[in-house]
């Protein structure tokens, strides 16, 4: 019985609904905690002894770079439960896990190489954290690529699911193959052993900005999960139904007619009268 | 004759224990693969020669000087031996996925992962086996000093297996795909640098003369795990890729 939540969301429609729903609720905080995150970090917190005002890129990098593991787990989780209880809902959501996570890596690279070039005197050092966020968006690539590769939908799923299990297990082993390989990068500052070694009024703008970054990929991930149930249940009739009844379920007012009527409109040409007509 | 067989097939099948058949389908299935193999030894010796050429071309790319070649030969080895192994993967699964007989294996009632096992395990046999055989050759070339060849073998030998295996998983993703080279390489290269990195650490310790054992007890280490590991993964792969 317990389980009968998860097996609600397993259903499209009802996943799509509550998904609906939910993104503002998401999509707001992030907002407003991006900001504020934003304006105290750039604007409030005293420069750093050491690194001038050069260490205010943290802001940016170390929540994406957070981001960019995790949201691995995640689809590397979503695509599990995908493969072992044949949830479709769940291959939707690894799949749109994807490429967030390759741009929050992308993100991550891009902002620590900017760091780098002030604090380290080159854009791109063989350092091991950097490394394996390297090669972590290599395995993005790959997963995109395998999925790319594959006409039908359904084994697109089940061996990108594969491939993203594989990797989990085999990323914290690639993890300290880098870290024993060579080592540049400081260590982490925020958890770890005795409390964060970071001042309190540079941590406080950061934790702003890490959750403000989780409720982005939150409200973000949402918003594509729903755009990837429309485009794999793009026939079904529970979809023709819901956008026929703009605000119905949908949560978000005006916008969802004008959605609605478009999604009518590009949908004829495909509906089996279309096809008879011509 | 076909009655008096059955008569006496029969009782024997049912006294079998249960695992007898598994261990008759796996020794079955690698005494075939290998006779395959061997009648088509062009294709098997395919990746030895590429192994090879490009440990060649390093020395061609640089100058030829010993102290130069010792120290990019590690690179140069484990380079090539990746690229080797990842060339010699096309030859496991397209065949017998082409004219059916994977089909039949994940048919035929015995539990596939211990089968793709066993078709991995020749495989290795057939293409990891000989490259560790022929490095020598390529690591003297390199100017590798003959003291540290024991190690620079064994690093090889733990570190094929565990490419041959990882490897294998992406074959099997790859399978139904019409032109999978690059893909199957953006796949599995991110998965194997651990290989690379402690490979290459285990042969520049053994030039250098220094103790091996810490990156070889990781090799051995990672090869374990694949060994344990990845045939569940390749025997899901494979049943996808069969759809």
């Amino acid at each position: 019985m317990a389980w009968v939540w998860f097996h609600r969301f397993g259903s499209p429609p009802y996943f799509y609904r509550v998904a609906g729903r939910l993104t503002p609720w998401f999509a707001w905080p992030a907002l407003v905690l991006c900001l504020a995150g934003l304006v105290w970090g750039l604007g409030f917190t005293p420069p750093e002894w050491h690194q001038g005002d050069g260490f205010r890129i943290l802001y940016i990098h170390v929540p994406a770079a957070w981001l960019s593991v995790q949201v691995y787990v995640v689809m590397a989780l979503a695509a599990a439960v995908g493969l072992i209880w044949r949830m479709k809902v769940a291959h939707a959501v690894a799949a749109s896990c994807a490429t967030l996570g390759a741009s929050f890596t992308v993100i991550t690279l891009g902002t620590g190489m900017l760091w780098g070039k002030p604090m380290w005197g080159t854009f791109w050092a063989w350092d091991p954290r950097l490394t394996s966020e390297l090669l972590l968006l290599f395995l993005y690539l790959g997963y995109i690529g395998l999925r790319s590769g594959f006409d039908d939908t359904a084994r697109a799923d089940r061996a990108s699911a594969v491939l993203a299990i594989v990797g989990v297990v085999d990323v914290p082993i690639v993890n300290y193959s880098v870290v024993w390989w060579n080592s540049l990068h400081q260590g982490p500052s925020i958890i770890r052993a005795g409390g964060p070694a970071i001042a309190v009024p540079m941590l406080i703008p950061l934790l702003l900005m890490i959750v403000g970054f989780y409720c982005y990929f939150a409200a973000v991930l949402l918003v594509r999960v729903r755009g990837e149930i429309l485009r794999r249940e793009r026939n079904a009739q529970w979809i023709a139904e819901e956008l026929a009844a703009p605000g119905a379920g949908v949560g978000s007012g005006g916008g969802s007619g004008a959605i609605a009527g478009t999604f009518q409109g590009a949908s004829v040409p495909n509906s089996p009268a279309g096809h008879a007509r011509i | 004759m076909n009655a008096r067989q059955e008569q006496v097939n029969a009782p024997a099948v049912e006294r079998q224990p249960a695992n007898d058949g598994l261990a008759r389908a796996v020794v079955g299935l690698a005494r075939r693969d290998l006779r395959v193999a061997l009648r088509r030894s062009g294709d098997t010796l395919q990746p030895l020669g590429f192994f090879l050429i490009v440990t060649t071309l390093f020395p061609l790319a640089l100058q030829p000087e010993v102290s130069l070649l010792r120290d990019i030969a590690p690179a140069a080895l484990w380079v090539g031996a990746l690229l080797a192994s990842l060339l010699a993967l096309d030859l496991l699964f397209r065949e017998d996925a082409q004219d059916g007989t994977l089909e039949q294996l994940a048919l035929c009632g015995q539990p596939l992962a211990s089968l793709v096992l066993a078709k991995t395990a020749v495989h290795w046999l057939l293409t990891g086996l000989p490259l560790v055989v022929v490095a020598p050759l390529a690591a003297m070339a390199l100017g590798v000093p003959a003291a540290a060849l024991p190690a620079v073998l064994a690093a090889l030998v733990l570190g094929s297996v565990t490419l041959s295996l990882i490897g294998a998983v992406g074959a099997g993703l790859t399978m139904g795909m019409r032109r999978n080279g690059s893909l199957l390489a953006m796949l599995v290269l991110p998965l194997v640098v651990p290989v690379l990195i402690f490979g290459a650490r285990a042969t520049a310790f053994a030039i250098g003369g220094e103790a091996v054992a810490a990156p070889l007890y990781l090799l051995g280490a990672m090869a374990v795990l694949a060994v344990t590991l990845a045939p569940f993964a390749v025997a899901a792969a494979v049943r996808i890729g069969l759809e």
